[in-house]
């Protein structure tokens, strides 16, 4: 492991990357998903049966979750080109790290 | 990435900012006790502020995704040039076809 | 002054782009820098051990090496900082750079790149006649004043994954130089500049992966110097400037 690689930077970039991958993957499918709407409510029903089987479920929860990584990330990208803010402490990606925990945890507790 | 497709990358970015934040609070909104498509289009149906929102958040991230992708593509692959262009261009297209059909899908 | 022979293990980079590992075995001493161990191993072992090096006291920024993954200055690094298992050290050259032999990399592309970003003061036609009076606590010096002490070493360009994955991307050093100029009030080159800098390979293919503002031994924070040339490119560019 070069030292580079373990620096913060380097992993917030690399997991905003991947969620961003993960969620160019998945949109299509939520979107086709959605389409379903179209032939009724039973076929969209029929679509929403399939998300309770428990590997889709954990899917989701990782969509879910994917979603809050790259945008907290996001934010801190928007904040340090734009508002000039300084990564001076780890306080940014903690506060990211919280944020990404937060959503994860109540997604799960609501029973997703 | 040309400051054109910076200056879209990073706009889009702040509506989607927006954009997400309201998604996930409607997302763990929306899933308490499990999801059913009578709830979900009851909420939407109809409902053109809600419609108009998601026809934003759809755009933006047609913008938004395609671009990532190509910076992802051009640092991680050998791919470049033009086929990779009219690729991620055609991507684009399919994420807001698609996005807006799921927006009126549940609207209608 | 010995402590005890043949305590350190170093591996050394022999050849160029390809080439192995070769592992010598020097005598630890008390306060020793990692160049006092690779220019003992070229006087006392191997004189056709190739590196480089002028002032061994931290100024002419020539004897950058990647010591054990991450890229140093070898005159301000303690061998006592960087031990690894006890005894071990690992001298690869610069990464990002052209190998020439053993620890010394061809610098001219990290130099062009300077001169890519108009990394240099811009007079313009008709120079000021008088000194210009930049008050030492306005906005633009002190932006200038957190980025100009860059002397060169190229440690920023041999940590920064961007230049890793694209060869033409202009690297930490030559942008935050265009930042300090971008700040001087003198300079009366900023168009042109802020055009070779937002080109694909400028200051908005920088990722913020911030490995420059880590590993920099000056203390410069080249990210917050591309952060704000990002920001005068995206405006640029919002309002059909560029």
């Amino acid at each position: 492991m070069r030292a580079s690689h373990t620096q913060r930077g380097f992993i917030a970039a690399t997991l905003h990357r991947l969620s961003g991958i993960a969620l160019a993957i998945f949109l299509p499918l939520h979107f086709l998903a959605l389409g379903t709407a179209l032939s009724g409510a039973n076929a969209l029903d029929s679509f929403l049966a399939l998300t309770q089987q428990p590997a889709v479920k954990f899917a989701e929860w990782g969509i879910v979750v994917a979603l809050a990584i790259h945008m907290s990330l996001g934010l801190r990208l928007l904040a340090i080109e734009f508002f000039a803010f300084r990564e001076k402490s780890a306080a940014v990606l903690s506060a990211c790290t919280a944020a990404v925990l937060a959503v994860g945890l109540v997604f799960l507790l609501n029973g997703g | 990435m040309n400051p054109k497709l910076f200056v879209a990358q990073r706009l889009s970015a702040f509506v989607l900012a927006a954009a997400v934040a309201v998604h996930l609070a409607t997302i763990l909104y929306a899933v308490r006790g499990g999801l059913s498509a009578g709830e979900i289009l009851a909420r939407t149906h109809g409902n053109l502020a809600f419609a108009l929102f998601y026809a934003a958040f759809v755009i933006a991230v047609a913008v938004h995704a395609p671009i990532g992708l190509r910076n992802v593509l051009r640092e991680w692959t050998p791919w470049r040039g033009r086929s990779l262009d009219i690729a991620l261009a055609l991507f684009s297209l399919l994420l807001l076809a698609l996005g807006l059909r799921a927006v009126y899908a549940v609207y209608v | 002054m010995t402590q005890s022979a043949s305590a350190l293990e170093i591996e050394v980079w022999r050849g160029a782009e390809e080439g192995s590992f070769q592992t010598f075995k020097t005598p630890r001493r008390e306060h020793q820098t990692v160049l006092d161990v690779v220019t003992e191993i070229q006087r006392e072992q191997d004189p056709t051990l190739s590196y480089r090096f002028a002032c061994r006291v931290g100024i002419c920024g020539s004897c950058a090496m990647v010591v054990n993954g991450r890229p140093r200055w070898t005159c301000r690094t303690r061998v006592s900082e960087v031990l690894e298992n006890g005894n071990h050290i690992r001298l690869e050259p610069l990464r990002n750079l052209p190998i020439v032999k053993d620890l010394t990399v061809e610098m001219t592309a990290f130099f062009d790149k300077w001169k890519n970003a108009r990394g240099y003061f811009e007079p313009g036609e008709k120079p000021a006649g008088d000194f210009a009076v930049v008050k030492p606590d306005s906005k633009k010096r002190r932006a200038v004043d957190e980025s100009i002490e860059c002397i060169g070493c190229g440690v920023c360009y041999s940590a920064c994954d961007v230049v890793e994955w694209d060869k033409d991307y202009l690297g930490p050093a030559a942008l935050n130089r265009a930042w300090t100029l971008v700040n001087d009030v003198r300079d009366q080159g900023n168009a042109a500049r802020l055009d070779a800098i937002s080109k694909s390979e400028g200051c908005q293919a920088c990722h913020t992966h911030m490995n420059c503002t880590q590993f920099c031994p000056k203390g410069i924070a080249p990210t917050y110097s591309i952060a704000g040339l990002k920001r005068k490119v995206w405006w640029r560019a919002f309002w059909g400037i560029s």
